[in-house]
């Protein structure tokens, strides 16, 4: 068989999923989750100044601008744990944008915003729009040149935390081809954003209104690093969400088995009947499989082909797995797995949101299609 | 024995390559099977056994076993090696599984000093072949009823009973044999005893049996007052149940044979694709039918995952959660995906999926049907993939035992 990937680790990879783990676990117990679903903001402020500190957000970035200087595949651990815990805070969104900048940016963004970043700063992508494409080069939202300046026209929707974001790095069609350009929170006002009802209500995103939004030419993203920053900020977003499906699959698994291991039904515990221990078993059986293409992912990323082939396969294990676990256990949880008190929806609901955005398991296995034959 | 440095393997691994490249035949003119428990024909049998036995002649079988048994009596690694320039190469499966891959390691691990000196070098040489005597008609996955008695008489046992589903089981000259010693224990378990037993004796009779394949594979062994040699015994009387159950972990590949080789061919996705490749749909190429595609992308993804597991299972810090997960779905993961695979092959053929082997028109002699077909040897044998996900759900997840 052709080199599909491989697997191997860094120490700093285990370290950092050690850390992690406990970090998560003990800042974001299912209370904890359940009391932000009611949150404007939808995180816990001192949360994310802690991650911060702890220097997650700087891992990726190159140690010129502020950063630590590792992989991607430092990362992947972190939003694994994350996800495992049902733990949304702006940190993936945040290291999304700051991968634009370091694949996109001019020497001068990166000067200016990575470091911030580094630091705690909270940034976001607003890259989808109404027709709902995943095609990251469908854009209908335009800027116009206009002396020194650019202004903007169009919405972009389902923008991850563009209430708290210091800056926002939109897609944008100028003179009819894609492009990025960042705007600062301070560019636009209050009524520009509309946050928005979404399937995941552990998060938050907003629609923003473009239209009449000027801005200074020095805006743009790099011109000349445009495609490449596209695909980077598409492979990095399909990681990092393998990433935390893996986590949530993992999470939606075990909770399922502590109720199979307690709850009786006609005098026995019904983790003893086959109609459910096997289907229980084959989520698991499927979610190592869906762990094991996530680590091969972050293993290989940075590899020219082999990168894109493994980090698409990963997200597509994922998906099938964590939409069966998470659906499976709400069945297996009888009258209160319909209920909103079950955690078995928090996890469905997430896995919906996962597989919503930057492409479901079916087009991922599309383009594999298109890669491998 | 210390670590081999980078150069010793790096040496090791251009004769190993050098060796196989030069030695492997690929296409002896008739069809080799996919995994031992398919070997059918004569010619198939005679053309493995010399295979194994040029293997381990060379030094690349047993590599790493001790060499007063017969083993070449070097590190572990060199192994390794040598069985990956043996799939580099794809090379034919090595045939005496029964022996090598699960008797061996138990008699390295448990057996008597005498027992390692008999038997070691036979299997690994392919001189001796071996079978396995654990299921019976009655019982199938339920080993824990087996019925055939043994009892002392001296200094021998006398059996009477059957077995059945026995691979090899016409050709070998050894069987690892779950009997019944006893009824009176605490349960059922504790009543059985192992043991290793000669074939060609007065007594044991085999009757081969024809496979849904419409070949001939295994056999149903009878013991009429079949008197065995008492030393044949492993363990203590009554240990059977724990000295088999260490088997089945080899056997599961819950547990890494440390004698190389292997016994059932991995499929590539690639081959797979490249059937597809040949077949139309609609005057187009089938691989341009989105659905097709779909499909396929499946299946190399299943591939890839499994090859994934197999790397992440030696790496302990990837798999703290549950260390023994990987290695205990082994088993049920990879003959799973082989009969899936396997079956889909046959919808790339269109009409042409209607021939069987022996058919001039048939796709590829027939291969994929037989393929198919025999796939299911590895997803029953061996406890199956209902009994698998039983273990995993108990012993990996820690749900109750239950129905």
């Amino acid at each position: 068989m052709e080199n599909l990937g491989s697997i191997g680790y860094s120490e700093e990879q285990i370290e950092l999923m050690n850390v992690a783990a406990s970090f998560c676990a003990e800042k974001s117990p299912i209370e904890k989750v359940r009391t932000l679903l009611e949150d404007a903001q939808g995180y816990d402020a001192d949360v994310w100044k802690e991650i911060a500190e702890l220097g997650w957000l700087a891992i990726a970035i190159p140690e010129a601008q502020g950063g630590v200087g590792l992989s991607l595949g430092e990362v992947v651990p972190i939003v694994e744990q994350m996800g495992r815990r049902l733990m949304t805070t702006p940190f993936a969104d945040t290291t999304l944008a700051a991968q634009a900048l370091v694949a996109g940016g001019t020497e001068a963004q990166q000067e200016e915003y990575l470091p911030k970043i580094a630091e705690g700063a909270v940034a976001t992508l607003a890259l989808a729009e109404a027709h709902g494409d995943w095609d990251l080069h469908n854009i209908t939202a335009t800027a116009k040149a206009d002396g020194d300046n650019i202004t903007l026209n169009g919405e972009k929707l389902l923008v991850p935390y563009a209430e708290q974001a210091e800056i926002i790095i939109a897609s944008v069609s100028l003179d009819g081809a894609p492009r990025l350009v960042i705007i600062p929170r301070d560019a636009f006002g209050d009524s520009a954003l509309r946050r928005e009802q979404i399937i995941d209500e552990t998060r938050r995103t907003y629609a923003l209104k473009l239209d009449g939004i000027t801005l200074p030419a020095s805006a743009l993203l790099d011109e000349a690093k445009t495609k490449a920053a596209f695909e980077h900020i598409h492979l990095t977003a399909v990681l990092l969400q393998a990433a935390e499906m893996a986590g949530g699959t993992q999470a939606v698994i075990d909770y399922t088995l502590d109720y199979l291991k307690t709850r009786k039904q006609f005098g026995k515990i019904i983790g003893e009947y086959q109609a459910l221990k096997h289907p229980i078993t084959n989520a698991y059986v499927d979610y190592e499989k869906a762990r094991s293409h996530v680590y091969s992912a972050a293993h290989c990323f940075n590899d020219q082909g082999m990168g894109e082939i493994a980090t698409r396969m990963a997200k597509a294990a994922c998906d099938k797995v964590y939409g069966f676990a998470a659906d499976r256990a709400i069945q297996f949880h009888g009258g209160f797995g319909f209920t909103h008190d079950c955690d078995a929806q928090l996890y469905r609901r997430a896995a919906i949101w996962h597989a919503s955005q930057h492409g479901d398991g079916a087009w991922h296995r599309a383009k594999l299609a298109d890669l491998l034959f | 024995m210390s670590k081999p440095s980078e150069a010793e393997l790096k040496d090791f691994e251009a004769q190993a390559d050098a060796w196989f490249k030069e030695n492997t035949v690929t296409d002896p003119g008739f069809m080799l099977p996919l995994t031992f428990m398919e070997v059918s024909t004569d010619e198939q049998f005679d053309f493995l056994c010399d295979w194994q036995r040029k293997v381990y002649e060379a030094g690349y079988l047993g590599t790493s076993w001790p060499s007063e048994y017969g083993g070449h009596g070097m590190h572990p690694e060199f192994q390794r090696v040598a069985t990956r320039a043996m799939k580099k190469y794809d090379g034919p499966i090595i045939l005496n599984a029964i022996g090598i891959g699960w008797a061996g390691p138990l008699l390295m691990d448990i057996g008597s000093e005498e027992d390692k000196k008999k038997y070691i070098k036979g299997m690994l040489s392919a001189e001796d072949i071996w079978c396995q005597g654990f299921s019976e008609p009655e019982h199938g996955s339920d080993l824990g009823s087996a019925q055939l008695k043994a009892v002392r008489d001296g200094d021998e046992y006398v059996l009477n009973g059957s077995k059945i589903w026995t691979s090899l089981g016409d050709r070998a000259k050894y069987m690892i044999l779950l009997a019944r010693t006893s009824n009176d224990g605490p349960n059922k378990y504790a009543g059985l005893s192992f043991f290793l037993i000669p074939m060609k004796i007065p007594g044991i009779e085999t009757r081969r049996i024809k496979k849904l394949t419409g070949e001939y594979g295994f056999v149903q062994t009878f013991f009429t007052d079949a008197r065995v040699p008492a030393e044949g015994l492993v363990g203590k009387e009554g240990d059977g149940w724990m000295v088999a159950m260490k088997t089945l972990e080899y056997e599961r590949g819950a547990k890494v044979n440390p004698a190389g080789g292997y016994y059932i061919k991995e499929l590539d996705a690639m081959g797979v694709v490249d059937l597809a490749r040949n077949s139309e749909r609609g005057g187009k190429k089938l691989l341009d039918d989105p659905v097709m595609r779909d499909k396929m992308v499946e299946q190399m993804m299943e591939i890839q995952a499994l090859n994934l597991n197999n790397q992440r299972r030696r790496m302990a810090p990837l798999n703290q959660d549950r260390p023994m997960g990987l290695a205990m779905m082994n088993k049920l993961a990879r003959t799973e995906m082989i009969r899936d695979l396997t079956e889909f092959s046959l919808a790339f053929q269109g009409t042409r999926a209607g021939y069987y082997v022996g058919d001039e028109n048939a796709v590829d002699d027939g291969y994929w049907h037989r393929s198919y077909l025999n796939s299911f040897s590895a997803t029953i044998g061996g406890g199956t993939s209902e009994i698998q996900r039983n273990i995993v759900a108990e012993h990996v997840l820690g749900l109750p035992k239950g129905r």
